[in-house]
């Protein structure tokens, strides 16, 4: 393999890392706050189904980014009054909303375009194009750092700089600020943050509509800026990736964007070989599409360091009276 | 006290959560520009009006009783077995592997073996969850979403490379024999004399009647039924009677996987006669909202697996005959799922307050 095809195999690493990133950080604001949240791959589809048909429409991505937006933060909500007001179970809302956004993205894209549940294909200011970032064409020809600045870290839709930025961000909101650890306090022990006279119920809102804005620059990254358009489950599983990727970081920020550079990795690699051959032996494709599911069930198991989830998660909080 | 009488809890709710979802559902039918009232019309006849309606109709509710029973029995020791998908790609791997490699004289000598084939295959793939929920506290919810990826992975490898049909592009395996082909509705019934169209409805639905039964003397006729449900009710509580955690984790996923694997009896032996990729087609998701709108109690999962056998060959005739796709099937479920499981509590509260005063009056 030589330098430039693992540069390739980076850059499309990159690519592939940023929704499950997005989502993941959703996952890691919602789970900390004590919501459990497997509905994070229909939010992502409902973006990415919104973002594109508006973008279309529109002639704008921006646009389109903030409908994309607006329909994953709508049925973050839905998750919240199920979850938040009327205490029911979080993981049987989280199946529903994934079905909802299955099935009416392809109802409503039907109705609309009548293109077999797609959008039509978006060009120009209708995706995120790829920036140049400054000199990258000047210093292409320095040894190493050159394309590797030119490939790897400059060329990518804006999305992606954004995604890498809501790292340190989320670290910065739920590690330094106060509000993260009230939210970090409400995911571990919701009553002593209620008897300091703090809102159980505005802070689990504000995680969940965090998470709805998280999944939905994920979704629009999906189908304005990876792909040019919705198409039919396009969100491919990305969103129990990146509740995979959640659980193998432990549920903590940087951890988060090591494990889905990871699993972005496999991505990438799947995509460009059909066979692996490591030391004679020959891997199969699907096995590599199985690890990052593999690698978490046996995080899950403790055998590599033991994963535990924030403690209140999934219970239903109840005011004493 | 009880807050609300039996028949409230067990018909009234979720009848009128069935109805709250359809009514949304209605809503979306509008907004695509469609008369919800006559797309009612053409599901309802395209279900039931016709005993080529009822073959498919039963014939997918065959599916969504085992995978409704699958939910339902985890549901009773309080698991929820989001993996029934999994656990009946690997029941179709074991139902295969025993109609495809021996050549069967009789259906009837096959089927006992094909049941226990996607059983054991179904409860196996079940197993692993079970145990690291058991014995190292790993949330099954998450491990068992993981098992359906890593199931249709390994089904796909073993079809690509393995089990296909040598000279096939399409990986399916080659046709069964015919020692294994169950019976259809149609040439049972022709035997008494009752005209029936061609369908895929086959003996398999007698088999689902069979494990509905037996899940019914499980839960409420067995000692093992109670320590189940002993254990959902309250884990300290079954902590302090004796009864093991490890044990009833293990026994109820254990069932609750052989229940899903069993479905392929149905979908795998009876209809395709071969494996395929596609043969269980979200049925194990399926199973999620059966179990929910039939509280748990077989006769309940039964009539709702009609229910929504009804709803997917309802959808399949509306989008023949109208321009609302099929995925609308897709979104009814979801609703269902949304108001009989998550949004329970909409319904339940202010119905219990309605009959808390009427009970303060009379007393």
């Amino acid at each position: 393999m030589d330098a430039l095809t693992i540069i390739q195999l980076l850059d499309s690493t990159v690519r592939s890392a940023t929704p499950l990133l997005l989502a993941c950080l959703a996952g890691l604001f919602s789970e900390r706050s004590g919501i459990f949240d497997i509905g994070l791959e229909g939010k992502m589809l409902a973006a990415a189904f919104f973002s594109a048909a508006v973008a279309y429409v529109s002639g704008s991505a921006w646009v389109g980014l903030g409908a994309g937006i607006l329909s994953s933060v709508v049925l973050s909500l839905i998750h919240g009054v199920a979850s938040i007001n009327f205490r029911g179970n979080q993981l049987i809302s989280g199946v529903a909303i994934n079905f909802l956004a299955a099935g009416m993205t392809v109802l409503i894209a039907q109705d609309w375009f009548a293109q077999g549940g797609r959008t039509p294909s978006l060009e120009g200011a209708a995706r995120f194009q790829p920036i140049t970032l400054p000199f990258a064409e000047a210093l292409r020809d320095v040894p190493v750092l050159g394309p590797v600045y030119a490939e790897l870290i400059s060329g990518h839709a804006i999305l992606v700089y954004i995604a890498l930025l809501a790292v340190p961000l989320t670290w910065w909101v739920l590690f330094r600020t106060r509000f993260g650890l009230r939210l970090r306090a409400v995911g571990e022990n919701p009553e002593s943050v209620d008897t300091a006279g703090i809102s159980v119920v505005r802070l689990r809102y504000s995680a969940v509509i965090i998470a709805g804005v998280l999944c939905g620059i994920a979704g629009a990254y999906l189908s304005t800026g990876l792909q040019a358009g919705f198409t039919k489950d396009m969100s491919a599983n990305r969103g129990f990736i990146a509740l995979a990727a959640l659980i193998f970081a432990k549920w903590r920020p940087w951890y988060a964007l090591y494990s889905c550079l990871l699993f972005g990795f496999l991505f990438a690699i799947e995509t460009r070989f059909q066979t692996i051959e490591i030391a004679g032996f020959i891997l199969p494709v699907q096995f590599v599409q199985a690890l990052p599911y593999i690698l978490t069930v046996v995080i899950l198991a403790g055998f590599v360091g033991k994963a535990i989830p924030p403690r209140a998660g999934g219970e239903p909080y109840v005011k004493e009276r | 006290m009880e807050k609300m009488p039996r028949w409230a809890d067990l018909v009234l709710i979720p009848l009128i959560n069935l109805t709250l979802a359809l009514v949304v559902s209605g809503l979306v039918v509008l907004f695509i520009g469609e008369d919800p009232i006559n797309a009612m019309k053409i599901m309802v006849k395209g279900a039931v009006g016709s005993t080529y309606g009822w073959g498919y109709t039963l014939f997918y509710a065959t599916n969504f009783v085992f995978t409704g029973l699958a939910v339902a029995v985890a549901f009773h020791a309080r698991l929820f077995n989001i993996g029934g998908e999994g656990q009946a790609l690997l029941g179709s791997l074991g139902v295969a592997v025993v109609c495809l490699y021996v050549p069967w004289p009789h259906w009837l000598v096959a089927l006992p073996f094909a049941i226990i084939g996607g059983a054991a295959f179904g409860a196996g793939w079940a197993a692993i969850p079970a145990y690291l929920q058991a014995k190292r506290g790993s949330h099954i919810v998450i491990t068992t979403i993981m098992f359906n990826f890593i199931a249709s992975a390994l089904l796909v490898y073993l079809l690509v490379n393995v089990m296909k049909m040598p000279g096939q592009m399409s990986p399916e395996t080659a046709r069964f024999g015919e020692g294994t082909f169950l019976p259809k509705a149609r040439d049972m019934l022709a035997v008494v004399g009752i005209p029936f169209a061609r369908t895929p409805l086959n003996f398999a639905f007698v088999v689902a009647i069979v494990a509905c039964v037996l899940v019914w003397l499980l839960i409420w006729r067995t000692r093992l039924g109670f320590e189940i449900r002993a254990y959902g009710q309250s884990e300290t509580a079954a902590n302090y009677a004796g009864i093991s955690a490890l044990k009833i984790t293990m026994i109820a996923m254990l069932i609750s996987g052989a229940l899903a694997g069993l479905m392929a009896v149905n979908a795998v032996m009876g209809e395709a006669q071969r494996l395929t990729l596609d043969s269980i087609q979200g049925a194990g998701f399926v199973g999620i909202a059966v179990a929910l709108m039939g509280r748990s109690h077989p006769v309940g999962v039964f009539l709702a697996a009609i229910l929504f056998g009804a709803l997917y060959q309802g959808g399949a005739e509306l989008e023949f005959d109208t321009s609302v796709p099929r995925e609308m099937v897709v979104v009814i479920q979801a609703l269902v799922i949304l108001f009989t499981g998550a949004l329970d509590n909409m319904v339940r509260r202010p119905l219990e307050q309605v009959f808390l005063t009427r009970r303060r009056k009379e007393a």
